[in-house]
């Protein structure tokens, strides 16, 4: 630390090139996000179907996609994918797709869990009424199970943010390539991924701060 | 001589290996009221989820208003979940742990049935639930939680909630048996009322002199069967038969 | 129809397992290190006193917190400058992942330990123990059954976080199934076959990691998250 002479300044002229890297960042994150955790309800419903065939494909989606890095599966649809079928894969594409379907594989899990939280007697009630197995999740079983995971679920949606960061490795314009474009122009990495960490933790440290809040509540409220 | 509203032929129930109950034959009449006794582990429970199929019978079959509930085939009956929800709508049942929707209001629960199933409109719905809640005394809890009631109050919402169907017939779970015995008399009086009005119920219970004031049969389970039945003056005054007395000499302490 | 044609990765092979081989060397290096660091911030971060909780406290979230890509880049490319060393990419590999890996971890030993009712400590002081001697005798041993579970999964989420690695030219796997799919020009095989063997990995440690959660169970028993 000594004799070393900090230079921030250099990070901070560069200060649009970082602001577009958040935008693509926080792009990114919204579309992985939203296909991710929402293609993992469908999976996880998926899962509980009574066609066997059905199930043993979910479940080998969800084992796959859990047990390979994010990484791999960006870099295989990026550069794997476009050999096998007639298609172009953009950065964002990849990223997109590595990113979602592996976030869909362990939100499957999380929803599995607060659906099997839910007591069988909620399943009985709401059969007693005459319901349907389609209309006890959605009115009945869900409701209450979201509530449950809602804190996983957010927690989940962290990891996401943080994996966007995967996205610079196929060169997708994100915060850590531009980090990267602003360090070999002005030879200061050290201050330039210094101030990206601490743009995400600005960022995200009160996203966990909420989880952590979100759980000390339902800890507390928990509904009999 | 008018039909049955619900006849159960030769029913049978197994679990794995234990047979719970075999060769139950049983009629009820529209406005029959029939309270089902029993030691633990005689099937009253398991009996009863069979009418509304929350069990499966293994034999036999339930005939509900001269229709045989599902199909049968060379394995057995068969039966489709369509035929199964439909049949619901026209039991309903109340549960000894009442096994209300948390997440739903008080009124919200009892208009559950009527929006999801029988799908009416939001505004009919709650003119119906309300006039329920109204009829088990509990209006002014319309907009509370679940959680915030005692566990009478629960029960009496469950009641309502079942009765928001308009069911054929109501099946009761040994309503009271999770209860304080302080609470136990709001809902006894709830049902002594709707049994009044003529409803057809089945009700398990352990109330054996709830049971003989409300009941117009009673049904003593033992040995895997319907062990005696008949009018509450037979079965609980004067029982034949000595399982059905030595049962009821353990609670001598009910005043009759 | 495209004719996949696997003999490319199949003659190179021992290309790939070099690299599996460096992955695995990575992980249980890191998780050596981490370990022992986890239970030191665990430690700093139970006991009152604020010199140790403090710093501990902000160690564990900021590495929790941002990504590890960036705390990568940090270590390999910024650190040197201000230590003067020289920084080879399996040293800033180590460093990242011993101090990211003791953050998640430094969490689950202190839910853990908090998860152990307090009549424990009290059964163990009741009978003369000091402070120290519960900690190691009675409540550390049972926190550690209920961490197990949770300590597992992260230490497997290590091995999928150590593909990192190959964006500072470490061989691991991943950078070897590139340079591969880079020579042979057959990058479908290549990182098909490196997802395959990923996957074979990782499934056969999370089955093992299961029976041993089964065999070291507390029966009745609920699991720490982390």
């Amino acid at each position: 630390m000594t004799g070393y002479r900090w230079d921030f300044t250099s990070v901070f002229d560069n200060w649009q090139a970082l602001a577009n890297g958040f935008l693509a960042t926080v792009q990114l994150f919204a579309v992985c996000a939203v296909l991710g955790l929402g293609a993992g309800l469908v999976v996880a419903l998926l899962r509980r179907s009574r066609n066997a065939g059905v199930r043993w494909i979910a479940v080998g989606f969800i084992e796959f996609f859990r047990n390979t890095p994010v990484l791999v599966q960006i870099l295989w649809f990026y550069f794997a994918l476009p050999i096998l079928l007639p298609v172009s894969i953009s950065p964002f594409s990849a990223a997109v797709l590595g990113i979602s379907l592996n976030s869909a594989a362990y939100s499957a899990e999380i929803y599995r869990a607060g659906i099997q939280s839910i007591e069988p007697a909620q399943w009985e009630a709401a059969r007693a009424l005459g319901m349907s197995l389609a209309q006890g999740l959605r009115r009945i079983i869900l409701p209450q199970a979201f509530r449950r995971i809602l804190p996983a679920l957010t927690n989940r949606g962290i990891e996401i943010f943080k994996m966007t960061t995967l996205a610079s490795v196929v060169a997708y314009a994100e915060m850590i390539h531009q980090g990267k474009l602003i360090a070999s122009l002005n030879f200061n990495p050290l201050e330039t991924y210094l101030v990206i960490a601490v743009i995400f933790f600005a960022f995200l440290y009160p996203l966990v701060l909420g989880t952590y809040a979100l759980e000390r509540r339902l800890a507390r409220s928990d509904m009999p | 001589m008018s039909v049955p509203v619900l006849a159960l032929e030769s029913l049978g129930k197994r679990f794995g290996q234990t047979e719970v109950f075999s060769g139950v034959d049983l009629q009820v009449a529209r406005g029959d009221r029939i309270a089902i006794l029993g030691a633990s582990g005689s099937g009253k429970s398991t009996l009863l989820r069979c009418i509304n199929f929350l069990e499966r019978p293994d034999a036999g079959r339930v005939v509900f208003d001269g229709k045989a509930v599902g199909g049968t085939s060379a394995g057995g009956m068969v039966y489709r979940d369509s035929e199964l929800n439909r049949l619901r709508q026209r039991v309903g049942m109340v549960f000894q742990q009442f096994n209300l929707f948390p997440h739903m209001t008080v009124i919200g629960n009892v208009m559950e049935g009527l929006l999801t199933v029988k799908r009416l409109a939001a505004r009919e719905a709650l003119q119906r639930a309300m006039i329920e809640l109204a009829r088990v005394g509990l209006s002014d809890k319309a907009n509370a939680y679940p959680a915030r009631l005692s566990g009478g109050q629960k029960q009496r919402v469950a009641i309502a909630r079942a009765l928001a169907m308009d069911p054929d017939i109501l099946l009761f779970d040994e309503p009271t048996s999770a209860l304080d015995p302080a609470l136990v008399g709001e809902v006894l009086a709830v049902i002594k009322a709707l049994a009044e009005e003529g409803r057809t119920m089945l009700i398990v219970t352990h109330e054996i002199g709830f049971a003989y004031h409300t009941a117009s049969r009673v049904l003593f389970l033992a040995e895997g069967g319907i062990y005696e039945q008949g009018s509450p003056d037979a079965v609980l005054k004067a029982p034949q038969k000595p399982l059905t007395q030595a049962f009821l000499a353990r609670h001598h302490e009910f005043a009759f | 129809m495209y004719s996949w044609n696997f003999s490319p990765v199949l003659d190179n092979i021992g290309m790939l397992l070099a690299g599996l081989g460096n992955t695995l060397t990575l992980t249980a290096a890191a998780l050596a290190c981490g370990l022992p660091v986890g239970l030191a911030l665990a430690a700093a971060r139970l006991t009152g006193r604020a010199v140790l909780s403090v710093p501990a406290g902000i160690i564990i979230e900021v590495f929790r917190t941002t990504p590890p890509l960036v705390q990568l880049f940090w270590f390999y490319f910024g650190l040197p400058i201000i230590l003067n060393v020289e920084m080879t990419p399996f040293l800033a590999a180590l460093l990242t992942f011993c101090i990211q890996s003791g953050a998640f971890f430094a969490e689950i030993f202190r839910a853990g330990i908090v998860s152990i009712e307090q009549g424990q400590r009290e059964a163990g002081r009741a009978i003369g123990m000091t402070s120290t001697q519960c900690f190691w005798r009675i409540i550390l041993p049972q926190a550690v059954k209920r961490m197990f579970p949770a300590l597992m999964e992260r230490s497997i989420e290590l091995m999928k976080t150590t593909t990192l690695v190959a964006t500072i030219s470490y061989a691991d796997l991943l950078y070897q199934a590139n340079e591969l799919a880079q020579k042979t020009f057959r990058p479908l095989e290549v990182l098909t076959a490196a997802a395959l063997m990923y996957f074979a990995v990782i499934s056969l440690l999370s089955l093992m990691a299961s029976r041993l959660e089964r065999r070291f169970a507390l029966s009745g028993d609920m699991a720490v998250r982390s």
